[in-house]
């Protein structure tokens, strides 16, 4: 097991949230979109400029900016 | 509170009873109607049966004796509530089909406002139900409750200041735990909820087996499934409403176990409000006392400046915040979501079975292909291609039809008038022809908006945002930017109303203010005209008319940059979206979505330009220069007496109305302004007052220059007498860069005062749309003198 930042994963890969940090108002709004400890995430997609990328995560998708992403450390396997 | 019905002997005096059933033989019955009394009637008791006497009532103003017999057969039930309609709020995730179902549940029988002070926009409707009404508001789509965007503050102060009867929350059954998170924060709120699932069939699509009972024993509020774009379930939810708003059917809420040691903290404080009955007018005391643990803003400085005047609650609140932080090296406000979400799970887990999910659906299909890495770009701009194409070319159909209606309205008003007199010239030259000015655009307008009604409720904006966010954010505005920038093109009235879209002021107001920059349906016709005169229509015309658009994109995304810099600095709004799956909408839904925003474009639209038509109107034509006039109507007179050719008297009456228009208040403005506009070389009365009266809109330009060049009033930009007379003039004399300049100043200068009075309203202060209509024009000054200036320097004079 290896924590790296959501914004690091490549398309394709899973994790499980271990932490977010962040401004609070982001944290916030992750939070009530589902993005909490121990939650599965999946990175489904890059948008074609490279930003923002597309996420699964309780069946269905999220997409945020790679500096939103890069506040949410997940667990994943190595 | 059980309101069944009950017999006429067993009623109350002093209350209003409902006749609901008589029973008994035909001839009781005939002799009780033949006294007025029938189903549906109403009666007031005055004196109720003691023993076996009789029961005294009102009917209307007369009074009734019936024996306790015939009483007993009589069915009554308390009219009160049978009258009072239920309130109903409903509530629920933006994309879970709430307003397919709010369409269902009260069909054409909605009112469309704002909240109070906010630009978020009120749906209200009615239905009934038997003799029920039942009054829905439809709070704006949310995520949760939290007062951080003005849409989850308008829909928790609704539903704390005016306690409807009934919460409905709207859930996306295939999307159920995210959903969920809503309704947790509404059963915290200690409503009359019931849950709605909606999209059933999807969930049990995608391999879900919802055991509806058992969840809503587990969560303690009802639930009715439902399928939205089918319209299955609407009449169970109605009755499920009813039941609930009568107490026939419980719903009450479970609350959420935070675990022991956030659960000690929360009874802390919630026994220090109940024992100094702190606010409990305003909202339960386990609420407030969880959004003071999370630290919610509003409840916070609430309970600050009405209550906790000695700071001891202050005291308590920041203790148990920081023995939990300490304790589970988190923040409060993570660890009551995750254990709402944990609370959320765990009643799934035991009310939902899921088969092995089918990974690859087909909204993921199409999703492969939108918003892939090399096809993304070229189909958004595809997508946006074939929309304008169609928007211009159906819309001229439509606008071709409009103007005709409007000329056949003006002439006949035109006969039905009294002749050449001031009324009739400010009914059919201002105002038919000034609110005709604008609404003909209505067709191209409604056709933008059907087509991206249709784009958002398929589920495709969220992907254009998706594939543009990129290019959006480098100038500091939000992937949903682009919405509001695409309508401009067609009308800033749309587009600077579309951008209640977006979350974060500073990207609305920067939308806004940048909006009126774009080539709108309405600056089209002057370029026309223009590059018509100068450029010849095809080849060179039409690239300096691709260039003005350009210019006018370019100008958008500067000014947005330098705003974003400058009055509106500050972070970029986060980007946190869904992905809604793609879904096939329905053609009452779409056609609902754009009727309501067609309808606030001709309301806005009707009313401003009305008002502005006349003051127009009063400029060009006043005041009457009475010897100017009747020395033109002698000239008139003698060459129709000398039998003059048509053409001739034509020639008189145009150079009349030429030099009436030069005298007017505009033309006198016109002309004190012409000599500021020297350094842009458009330091001419006849342009400058075309320029003023383009105010009203844009396109009135080409008809008030149309009068100033005494070409007559009915020109268009395809006019021949007029493009001649322009080539001719010797304030031009052939210069393509004046007919340039023109054009970049009609792009750029003050937008129209619709668009105006719409960024005041829709930014809440004259501020915004001064320093829309100033900036502008500023700009407007600036770009064309170094149009013009520099195009001398380069020799193009």
């Amino acid at each position: 097991m290896t924590k790296v930042s959501l914004g690091k994963l490549r398309p394709g890969s899973v994790g499980r949230v271990e932490s977010i940090t962040g401004e609070s108002s982001i944290r916030r709004r992750l939070r009530e979109m589902g993005v909490i400890a121990g939650q599965e995430i999946k990175v489904v997609r890059v948008a074609p400029l490279g930003d923002p990328i597309d996420v699964e995560l309780m069946g269905y998708h999220l997409s945020l900016r790679r500096a939103e992403a890069a506040g949410v450390l997940v667990e994943v396997e190595s | 509170m059980v309101h069944q019905a009950i017999s006429l002997a067993a009623a109350e005096v002093g209350v209003r009873y409902t006749i609901v059933d008589i029973s008994g033989g035909r001839g009781l019955r005939g002799h009780l109607r033949g006294m007025g009394l029938r189903e549906g009637a109403e009666v007031e008791l005055i004196a109720a049966a003691d023993q076996n006497g009789p029961v005294t009532m009102l009917l209307g103003d007369s009074r009734i004796a019936v024996g306790s017999g015939m009483a007993r057969k009589i069915k009554v039930k308390e009219a009160v509530w049978a009258e009072k309609p239920i309130r109903v709020a409903v509530a629920g995730n933006p994309n879970s089909g709430k307003t397919t179902v709010f369409n269902n549940l009260t069909g054409a029988r909605q009112h469309v406002g704002n909240y109070p002070g906010v630009t978020v926009e009120k749906k209200e409707g009615t239905a009934r139900l038997g003799e029920r009404t039942i009054r829905f508001t439809d709070l704006p789509g949310t995520y949760s409750l939290t007062p951080y965007s003005p849409e989850e503050l308008v829909a928790r102060r609704f539903l704390l200041d005016e306690k409807p009867d009934v919460v409905v929350d709207v859930v996306d059954a295939s999307n159920l735990e995210r959903n969920l998170y809503l309704a947790t924060q509404l059963m915290e709120l200690g409503v009359k909820l019931v849950l709605v699932f909606n999209m059933s069939d999807l969930a049990k699509a995608r391999g879900q087996a919802i055991d509806h009972e058992r969840l809503s024993g587990l969560l303690g509020v009802p639930i009715v499934p439902t399928v939205g774009n089918r319209n299955r379930g609407t009449r169970e939810l109605l009755e499920t409403i009813v039941k609930v708003a009568d107490g026939q059917l419980a719903s009450r809420p479970r609350f959420v176990g935070y675990g022991r040691d956030i659960d000690a903290e929360i009874d802390k404080i919630e026994r220090y409000l109940t024992e100094h009955g702190a606010l409990t007018s305003v909202a339960p005391t386990r609420w407030l006392t969880l959004k003071l643990l999370e630290g919610d803003d509003e409840v916070c400085e609430m309970v600050r400046t009405r209550f906790d005047m000695d700071g001891e609650l202050d005291e308590l609140v920041a203790a148990s915040r920081k023995h939990l932080h300490m304790h589970f090296g988190d923040e409060p406000e993570a660890l009551i979501a995750d254990r709402r979400y944990g609370f959320i799970s765990g009643a799934c887990r035991e009310a939902v079975a899921r088969s092995p999910e089918r990974r690859h659906n087909v909204s993921d299909g199409i999703d492969k292909v939108v918003t892939n890495r090399w096809l993304g770009l070229p189909i958004f701009a595809a997508v946006m291609f074939v929309m304008f194409k169609a928007v211009f070319a159906l819309g001229d159909v439509g606008i071709g039809w409009c103007e005709q209606g409007m000329e056949a309205l003006g002439g006949w008003l035109g006969g039905v008038l009294p002749q050449g007199g001031l009324v009739q010239s400010l009914i059919v030259d201002g105002i038919v022809a000034g609110v005709g000015n604008v609404l003909v655009f209505l067709p191209l307008v409604v056709l933008l908006f059907l087509i991206i009604a249709f784009l958002e409720d398929t589920g495709y904006m969220a992907r254009a945002a998706f594939v543009m966010d990129k290019v959006m954010h480098s100038i500091g505005l939000h992937g949903r930017s682009f919405i509001p920038m695409l309508l401009g093109f067609g009308c800033s009235l749309p587009a600077v109303m579309a951008t209640r879209t977006l979350a974060g002021r500073r990207d609305r107001l920067t939308t806004m203010l940048v909006v009126p920059l774009m080539s709108c349906g309405a600056k089209l016709p002057v370029y026309l005209l223009f590059a018509g005169v100068f450029f010849g229509g095809a080849g060179a015309g039409s690239s300096v008319v691709w260039s003005l658009y350009v210019l006018g994109m370019v100008l958008a995304v500067l000014m947005a940059l330098v705003f974003r810099k400058t009055l509106l600095r500050g972070p970029t709004e986060p980007l946190v979206m869904e992905l809604p799956p793609y879904r096939m909408p329905t053609l009452k839904g779409v056609f609902i979505h754009m009727w309501e925003r067609a309808w606030l474009y001709i309301k806005r639209a009707g009313t401003i330009i009305f008002l502005f038509s006349i003051a127009m109107w009063v400029l060009l034509n006043l005041p009457r220069n009475n010897a100017l006039r009747q020395s033109y109507n002698a000239r008139i007179t003698a060459a129709e007496q000398t039998g003059e050719s048509e053409e001739a008297i034509a020639a008189i009456k145009n150079e009349k109305a030429a030099q009436m228009m030069k005298r007017s208040i505009a033309g006198s403005i016109g002309r004190s302004v012409a000599p500021a506009l020297k350094p842009l070389g458009l330091d001419d009365w006849k342009i400058c007052t075309a320029l003023l009266s383009g105010l009203v809109a844009k396109e009135v330009v080409v008809s008030t220059i149309g009068q100033t060049y005494a070409v007559g009033q009915e020109t268009d930009e395809e006019s021949g007498s007029l493009r001649d007379r322009i080539a001719h003039d010797p304030f031009f004399a052939g210069s393509r860069l004046k007919a340039y300049t023109l054009m970049v100043f009609v792009l750029l200068y003050v937008p129209c005062m619709v668009a105006v009075a719409v960024i005041k309203r829709e930014s809440g202060s004259w501020k915004w749309a001064v320093l829309a209509a100033g900036y502008t024009t500023v700009l407007a000054y600036l770009v064309s003198l170094v149009v013009y200036q520099g195009g001398r320097l380069l020799g193009l004079g």
